[in-house]
């Protein structure tokens, strides 16, 4: 009973400070619109990202510290080698390398480690990153490049008409969308509708059980890296295309975290739903929030947007300590 | 044959809970204190102090406080550097404000600030768990970086945003010189770490285990979650905000945010894995560890004769550091502190095989 | 039949009934517990008897009914409140702190009975340490009765299964409990092992005058051993009453062994 009533509470909340630019009238309508779509816009790269963490902890029970480092491997590894031949075949040769690069993580990392507890996992992840990070950089380069991928970088003009002077949309984030739901659809029936998707889910549960009924669980990890690769592949297309591509370890993951436990760990759902939430919640919050915070208490402006992601999802999680979709777990003595 | 405890009985329970009941330990620990407060100011350079052992004290120290949390109550938290910086800006702001102050007071307040901070931000502990708690302990990491970058009180309106600190001076002794600074660090340290030691094989000590092995059983036995949760919490800040206080003070002497941010707490906890969770001695190796790598990394190529330049030595670190944690990991994922016990238990019976 | 003077009793489950979700674990039971004695609870598996003693220490809140202990009635306690009580009990599943020592284990049973604060903890020479030696003298009591003084500083989860479970009684015992819920405790175990887990139960009760509800599979360690049992099938008592009385009752005989055609 409490529960319910603590989330009708924080939903009526986050309404009332969504609504609350426009009925202050602090932005007008035709603004209001654009800092919104722009807030879900950014919410569909982060849930690319958080989609990777997903999957792999879906499957292995493994929380991957290391995708934002695939995903930034593979947008360097498409750039670079963008440089010296046409995208569509570093495209091809990217994909080769990040499932070569699951095979090798399965076998040298995973396997060693199969049966160690949470931490333990989360720390070779972690380690997998940091040396990701340094080989990236000794092959590819520090600085930052860009990914060309043919498409416009002018904003669209759309809804002239409703709103005056329109509302400004950015091309790139139209086409992130797009491919996000693509993908996500693609997972979606992937998980429920194959063989090779209930193995993976079986696994997920119980690895031992899931074992004992013949499936082969190397092999199951080995697909699993290669689809997370693979996702962290399209997320670092969609990144890297519209704010260029550089190694920086604590910027992709780091802001796809809040996304991944707010939606809920195993949840695919909860990764779109949690990085729209996040999305716009920044969005709002940079814009609005912050000048707001520091006109009032004198806080030299911006950078709520370093910590305000997180900020909301722990207040999320205060309510469902297991994410909006995530399991339940019950403990029992 | 040196090692064998044989003919080493305790007729006393007293006897018996030692911290290190076996002769041969205590004579071990007793000769490196001695040999610490003599020994090493005779021998050491201003390198080896200002580089090595200062650092290190201080990152032990902060070490234990992190274990406490992490490795004997098992809350994962990733907020470590905040709650050191919180600790640093408190013992700044003392320093500043309330001149006149002992400078071991100040580390007293220092301290119980970021304990009081800690607890605020260990509530969450009591209803999440696991991953997710680490994810919303990154909250209070993030959230208290921008704080002190961007909330002018705390560094008292620097344009810069760094703050600095003076030589420091304790009961009119001057401890600005790296063996005194060393020698003030030894003291401190081993105080701490001793009440820490002693924490841990207490009740309270044993409340946090349970509460990190099986809460809903130490629910049974009359452990409150609460309370363990919070205590280890604000114990743990405590030692975070003390050492973030040292590092500011003792070992950097002027700093900025940025000094203690999520880099920090992640190497915290690569410390504390390293050196093995839920072990005093464990926070003591992993630090070395820490404080020992760079300096290595660093010196070798130049005396291997390969010239590499600071980014690729950067790289290198970054590949070496991620590839010795799994490597780590996979042989010995109870750390230093496990090898090390595994070791003794060898010497017990060397020469012999069995 | 035991010689036991039981006295009025301590603890009364009125109408219990409990559900998780659709899956319906326990029905109106009700039934008593008279100081001192030893109370069995009998049933088939899945019977509900560990959701029983869940319930009468607050692990689980039923949806219905009551409970009465120690002349206070209550709708549900808290864990923590039940041990302060004297509620003491064992798990099925052997809930062992894992990362700790036999003694240590054992130890953290005296929580409760321990009054140090943190700063004499800290500080530890003084009031701190001589209360450690006070309790560990007690707690060596108990490892003496469960005779496993060779494994005091052994993690528990280096130990077999029998030895795990005295631990598991120990912690128990060093409560100091006045109602003592033992979840099987005999599971697992061979022969010889039952009959120094029964003569361990027994002495307590002789010793210590501990109230005991225990629940068992082994007929004869049920029969031995108690003073009155209760049967439970899928949720429902369906006997209560001495181990004679029990054994011959049909419902419960039809319970075990199914209905003869």
């Amino acid at each position: 009973m409490t529960r319910r009533i603590g989330i009708v509470v924080l939903l009526a909340l986050l309404a009332a400070g969504l609504v609350a630019p426009v009925v202050l009238g602090a932005a007008p309508g035709g603004f209001y619109i654009e800092v919104l779509l722009g807030g879900l816009m950014a919410g569909v790269l982060y849930s690319l990202v958080a989609l990777g963490f997903v999957l792999i902890y879906k499957a292995s029970g493994v929380f991957n510290f290391a995708q934002g480092a695939m995903v930034l491997f593979a947008a360097l590894s498409m750039a670079r080698m963008g440089e010296v031949m046409p995208i569509w075949a570093s495209l091809v040769l990217t994909f080769g390398i990040m499932v070569v690069l699951a095979v090798l993580i399965e076998r040298l990392v995973l396997r060693p480690l199969v049966n160690q507890e949470g931490v333990t996992l989360l720390m070779a992840t972690l380690g997998i990153a940091y040396f990701l990070d340094g080989f990236g950089q000794t092959i590819w380069g520090s600085d930052i490049y860009k990914l060309d991928l043919g498409i416009s970088k002018e904003p669209a003009l759309i809804l002239e008409n409703v709103f005056e002077g329109g509302i400004l949309v950015s091309r790139e984030d139209v086409v992130a969308a797009a491919t996000a739901t693509v993908l996500v659809t693609f997972l979606a029936l992937f998980f429920r509708r194959t063989a090779v998707g209930r193995a993976l889910r079986a696994v997920a549960d119980d690895q031992q059980a899931a074992q004992s009924v013949g499936v082969p669980l190397n092999r199951i990890w080995t697909i699993v890296w290669s689809v997370a690769g693979v996702v962290a592949l399209v997320a670092g297309m969609v990144w890297g295309s519209k704010l260029g591509v550089q190694f920086s370890i604590s910027t992709v993951a780091l802001k796809s975290l809040p996304v991944v436990f707010l939606g809920g760990l195993t949840s695919v759902t909860g990764a779109i739903v949690g990085g729209l939430i996040i999305g716009v919640g920044e969005k709002m919050a940079a814009v609005f929030l912050g000048p707001w915070m520091a006109a009032t208490f004198g806080v030299a402006g911006g950078g709520i947007e370093d910590w305000f992601a997180y900020v909301l999802a722990l207040v999320f999680m205060l309510f469902r300590p297991e994410g909006l979709f995530g399991e339940v777990r019950i403990d029992r003595v | 044959m040196i090692y064998r405890e044989n003919g080493q009985f305790k007729t006393s329970y007293r006897a018996d809970q030692q911290i290190f009941p076996i002769v041969q330990d205590r004579v071990l620990v007793l000769g490196l204190v001695a040999f610490a407060v003599v020994g090493v100011p005779l021998l050491a350079g201003e390198y080896l102090y200002n580089a090595i052992l200062v650092p290190w004290l201080i990152l032990s120290l902060a070490a234990i406080g992190l274990n406490l949390v992490v490795g004997y109550c098992g809350q994962i938290s990733l907020g470590a550097g905040g709650i050191m910086a919180v600790g640093a800006y408190a013992a700044y702001n003392l320093f500043i404000r309330v001149p006149a102050l002992n400078f071991l007071v100040v580390l007293l307040l220092a301290g119980g600030a970021a304990a009081a901070v800690g607890m605020l931000f260990g509530i969450p502990s009591l209803r999440i768990k696991g991953l997710y708690l680490a994810v919303a302990t990154l909250a209070a990491q993030f959230f208290l970086d921008w704080l002190f970058s961007r909330v002018g009180w705390f560094t008292n309106y620097a344009s810069s945003g760094s703050v600095s600190t003076p030589a420091l001076d304790l009961f009119g002794v001057s401890i600005a010189a790296p063996a005194r600074k060393f020698l003030f660090l030894v003291g401190v340290v081993t105080a701490l770490a001793l009440i820490a030691k002693n924490l841990v094989r207490s009740s309270i000590g044993r409340a946090w285990m349970a509460t990190r092995d099986m809460d809903v059983a130490a629910e049974v036995i009359g452990i409150r979650p609460v309370h363990a949760k919070l205590t280890a919490f604000g114990v743990s800040s405590f030692y975070l905000g003390v050492a973030g206080a040292l590092w500011g003070f003792v070992y950097l002497g002027s700093w900025e945010p940025l000094a203690f941010d999520i880099n920090m707490a992640l190497n915290l906890l690569f410390m504390i894995i390293i050196g093995g969770l839920g072990s005093i001695l464990g926070c003591f190796l992993g630090a070395a560890f820490m404080v020992i790598l760079p300096i290595f990394l660093n010196r070798v190529p130049s005396w291997l004769g390969v010239p590499l330049s600071t980014a690729m030595i950067s790289n290198l670190e970054h590949m070496i550091f991620g590839g010795l944690i799994i490597f780590f990991l996979i042989v010995e994922p109870h750390g230093l502190a496990r090898l090390w016990a595994i070791a003794k238990d060898k010497l017990r019976l060397w020469p012999f095989p069995h | 039949m035991t010689g036991r003077s039981t006295g009025a009793p301590i603890l009364a489950v009125e109408d219990i009934s409990l559900a998780f979700g659709g899956l319906r674990a326990l029905a109106q039971v009700s039934f008593d517990v008279r100081e001192h004695e030893v109370r069995a609870i009998i049933g088939p598996n899945g019977a509900g008897k560990s959701s029983m003693l869940n319930v009468i220490n607050g692990v689980y809140r039923p949806q219905a009914g009551a409970v009465t202990y120690l002349g206070r009635r209550r709708d549900h306690m808290e864990p923590y409140e039940a041990a302060r009580l004297g509620i003491a009990r064992t798990f099925q599943g052997l809930a062992l702190f894992k990362g700790m020592t036999v003694l240590e284990n054992i130890m953290t049973g005296r929580a409760l009975l321990m009054r140090s604060g943190m700063l004499a903890q800290a500080l530890w020479l003084g009031p701190g340490e001589r209360e450690e030696i006070a309790h560990r003298q007690r707690v060596e009591q108990i490892i003496d009765f469960l005779e496993i003084q060779a494994h005091r500083r052994t993690p528990v989860g280096r130990l077999p299964y029998g030895l795990q479970k005295r631990v598991d009684l120990g912690r128990a015992l060093a409560m100091e409990p006045k109602l003592l819920l033992l979840d099987e405790p005999m599971a697992g175990m061979n022969v010889e092992e039952k009959q120094d887990m029964c003569r361990f139960v027994l002495d307590v009760n002789d010793e210590y005058g501990t109230t005991i509800v225990l629940i068992e599979h082994d007929m004869s360690v049920v029969m031995d051993i108690s003073d009155r049992v209760v049967v439970l099938d899928y949720g429902l008592k369906i006997a209560d009453g001495t181990p004679d009385e029990v054994r011959n009752d049909p419902r419960v005989i039809e319970a075990y062994l199914g209905v003869k055609h």
